[in-house]
């Protein structure tokens, strides 16, 4: 649910980064927060972790500039992906706006990738959203593991557990590193943004 | 939850409606939110001695855990949810579907007065944003 404050000129949308447990959501937020110009980044929330692992979500507000004369103010949101999380996760993507399905490469983890999409679905569908028709990017994140002997998924088959029906842009990554994690953060920008625009005829935007 | 377009019409209207019956009895804050965590209007002490867009987001997801514990135990929602500080006291009350009411006040302001108050300007509120 975007924001649109016709007076401030200003823009608010909500990005939230989903996926199972570990796969790397966080270590996106924190890449941004790092790399960001203070100037266009606020604090950077992060509650309730237990050890690295998100209990509740992680908050991140950027301003991206203006386009056509709106300022354009997104918040950058993660999601606890442990199982046990359901009902925070639902909360978390309470008024999303954009996704960014974030995929662990780990073979074992093959199954975990192809529930937390089915999740995400069924959470949208309660907010009465259809998951074919949202912004949405796919990140194939830790690439760096293919070049070890952990047993990881490639490329074709996470493509086709998760994006062979839905057909979405997808974007190899190495979070830790920040490889891929701005080009991913581009991409459900632009489409997010896109989406707003059109839907209340901001043909100026 | 279709997306929320604010005016400058809606803002003036609930600015004069919030100044008036809070500002003036003495709140130091008052922040209007929706249930993503979206601020629509914020009023007293400044963004500066504030993380509004901090606080709004936790303040959203306090109240959908809120609903939720509700429901666990067989209550649709709680009506009233309040913290008390040493030096502040945060309230937070609903407005209409989608809007969270987030009052700060020190020990000078009696609750009693801040949620009567409330009571009062929550339909005048409902209009201007909900219809
Ligand atoms: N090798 C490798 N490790 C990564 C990469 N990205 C993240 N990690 C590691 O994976 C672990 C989990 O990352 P997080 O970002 O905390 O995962 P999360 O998705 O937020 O996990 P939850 O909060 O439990 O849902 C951390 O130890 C990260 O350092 C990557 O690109 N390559
Ligand atoms: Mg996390």
């Amino acid at each position: 649910m975007a924001l649109i404050d016709l007076s401030k000129k200003e823009v608010h949308c909500k990005i939230v980064y989903y996926g199972a447990g570990r796969c790397g959501k966080t270590t996106n937020l924190l890449y941004i927060y790092n790399a960001m110009n203070t100037k266009n980044r606020g604090k950077m929330l992060t509650i309730d972790t237990k050890g690295d692992r998100t209990l509740f979500f992680d908050l991140l507000p950027l301003n991206l500039g203006k386009i056509s004369g709106f300022d354009i103010r997104i918040q950058l949101y993660t999601v606890p992906g442990q199982v046990m999380y359901a009902a925070t996760r639902k909360l978390v993507l309470k008024g999303v706006d954009g996704i960014v399905f974030v995929a662990d490469p780990l073979r074992v983890r093959k199954e975990r990738n192809k529930e937390s999409l089915e999740d995400l679905r069924k959470n949208l569908k309660d907010y009465h959203l259809n998951l074919d028709e949202m912004p949405l990017v796919m990140q194939y994140n830790k690439r760096d593991l293919a070049d070890t002997p952990i047993p990881t998924l490639t490329i074709a088959e996470l493509e086709d557990d998760l994006n062979k029906e839905l057909k979405r842009k997808y974007f190899e990554a190495i979070a830790i590193k920040g490889n891929g994690v701005f080009e991913t953060l581009k991409e459900i920008s632009k489409q997010t943004v896109h989406q707003v625009a059109v839907k209340h005829l901001l043909t100026t935007l | 939850m279709p997306d929320f377009v604010l005016t400058s019409s809606m803002l003036e209207k609930s600015k004069n409606i919030l100044v008036n019956s809070l500002i003036n009895a003495g709140v130091r804050t008052v922040l209007l939110i929706d249930s993503a965590g979206n601020i629509l209007v914020n009023l007293g002490q400044t963004a500066d001695e504030i993380d509004a867009i901090s606080l709004a987001a936790l303040a959203a997801a306090n109240l959908g855990a809120t609903a939720q514990i509700a429901k666990l135990i067989g209550e649709d929602d709680f009506t009233l949810l309040f913290h008390k500080g040493k030096n502040g006291n945060i309230n937070f009350g609903r407005i209409g579907n989608d809007l969270i009411l987030i009052t700060i006040f020190g020990e000078d302001v009696s609750l009693g007065l801040v949620r009567c108050r409330i009571t009062d300007i929550s339909e005048s509120l409902r209009i201007i944003f909900e219809g």
